[in-house]
């Protein structure tokens, strides 16, 4: 075992970790939206667009996300749909988590009682209005910690990303390790990165959950 | 350059999906049995292996699986093990499975009401009889459905082991892409295959899981 060149591959690590992070934040944000709309066109769309949504994620979930990140990467362009190697990893990530999400959510809609919207219709409001400023937010405060864990997972997963070029974390230490020669002291050190990231990301997720959403999550 | 049909490509695809196949199974009962370990630590009586075993766990779910296939593949040739990368991959995957295994056959063993272990000294059995003849069965037998669920999630994730040279699925898939340029239709295929070899599966945890009793 031999650090000697962990002082000079410091600033790489850091720009790798920089792009996980907002690799993670855009899909967060996208698969969260996506999922809401899923979910609810799975309960309330037409009968077409539920059985559409319901195959999505079958596929998603019943395939390996490598696989789903090669066909966007490689097989998209056949169909004269390029994508630069960001675009295509956010795109990738985005439609993987959303298909777990879509679940969560639903359940989550699932567990708001019906009175609620009987009240809201009553007290006026249009039934948009009813989905989005009462039952959705008591569904995210019931799912937020099933979805906490989805990020998480998601960003770990992120570490495929590289195989397709994008710079992140992974990729920086693929580099790093064909320079240094140092495969396993590389590899450790930015192992520890991942799991210092999953451990910030929960503990994020969980305090803005608690604050933002009053959500009960230990 | 050589010319690839259709079948060429399916047939293919099918061989190297064979070792997809062993490779999950090699993982699963590999990390089943090290899973049952990790468990009996996870819940002994001993306060430091609960500690330890939960920090096992953590560590697993907690970083990436990519990553922990690269420790095996460059970290055991440093104990001055010769490793190919089938054995990164079994081991690799093994350890990853026994983490997730153990937490989830945890989960039945917490779910159970203390009553039986009391029942089960009061019988006279010792910490292991218990164990054995009443705890583990029940723990079983209620995760039934999430220990399938993880099968499919163990299946998928044997895609990895293509990036550190296993010739699996999606390692072949790469080749014959490189050969054909027909990535649509190559990953198209593979992704069927998975969705074949892990669909059922998904379904019979379902059923699993609605044929539970709700306590």
């Amino acid at each position: 075992m031999a650090f000697a060149w962990l002082p000079g591959a410091v600033g790489d690590i850091a720009r790798g970790a920089l792009t996980t992070i907002l690799l993670i934040a855009v899909t967060t944000l996208a698969g969260t939206f996506l999922s809401i709309l899923g979910a609810a066109g799975r309960r309330n769309g037409p009968v077409l667009l539920k059985r559409a949504i319901a195959w999505y994620v079958e596929i998603i979930r019943n395939t390996p996300f490598l696989v789903q990140l090669f066909f966007i990467f490689f097989g998209l362009p056949s169909l004269g749909i390029r994508l630069d190697p960001v675009l295509a990893a956010i795109l990738a990530m985005t439609l993987n988590m959303a298909a777990y999400t879509i679940e969560i959510v639903g359940a989550g809609l699932d567990a708001v009682p019906g009175g609620q919207t009987e009240a809201a219709l009553a007290l006026g409001l249009r039934p948009r209005q009813v989905f989005i400023k009462i039952v959705l937010p008591q569904a995210l405060k019931v799912i937020f910690p099933a979805l906490t864990s989805q990020i998480v997972i998601m960003m770990l997963e992120s570490a495929v990303v590289s195989q397709i070029a994008v710079r992140e974390l992974t990729y920086e230490a693929d580099m790093l390790q064909a320079r240094t020669f140092r495969s396993f002291e590389t590899y450790f050190v930015v192992t520890l990165v991942y799991l210092a990231l999953s451990m910030a990301l929960r503990r994020l997720l969980v305090t803005g959950g608690r604050r933002v959403l009053g959500a009960g999550v230990s | 350059m050589i010319e690839f049909t259709f079948w060429d490509i399916v047939r293919n695809l099918l061989l190297a999906a064979r070792w997809t196949v062993l490779l999950s199974l090699a993982a699963f009962i590999g990390g089943g049995i090290v899973g049952l370990i990790v468990l009996f630590f996870r819940i002994a009586k001993n306060k430091w292996s609960r500690r330890i075993a939960s920090g096992y766990i953590a560590l697993f779910q907690g970083t990436p699986l990519l990553m922990q296939l690269f420790l095996m593949f460059f970290g055991l040739p440093m104990l001055g093990l010769r490793i190919e990368p089938w054995t990164a991959a079994v081991l690799g995957l093994t350890f990853f499975a026994s983490a997730y295994l153990a937490e989830i056959w945890r989960s039945g063993v917490a779910a159970l009401p203390l009553g039986q272990w009391d029942a089960g000294a009061s019988l006279g059995l010792h910490y292991l009889q218990e164990l054995r003849l009443i705890i583990l069965p029940q723990a079983f037998s209620i995760t039934r459905a999430p220990t399938v669920g993880f099968l499919v999630q163990l299946i998928k994730s044997t895609a990895l082991t293509s990036i550190i040279g296993f010739e699996e699925l999606v390692r072949t898939s790469n080749a014959i892409n490189n050969a054909t340029f027909e990535p649509f239709k190559v990953y198209g295929l593979v992704a069927l295959i998975f969705f074949v070899m892990c669909f059922p599966l998904t379904q019979y945890a379902r059923k699993l899981e609605k044929q539970m009793p709700a306590r």
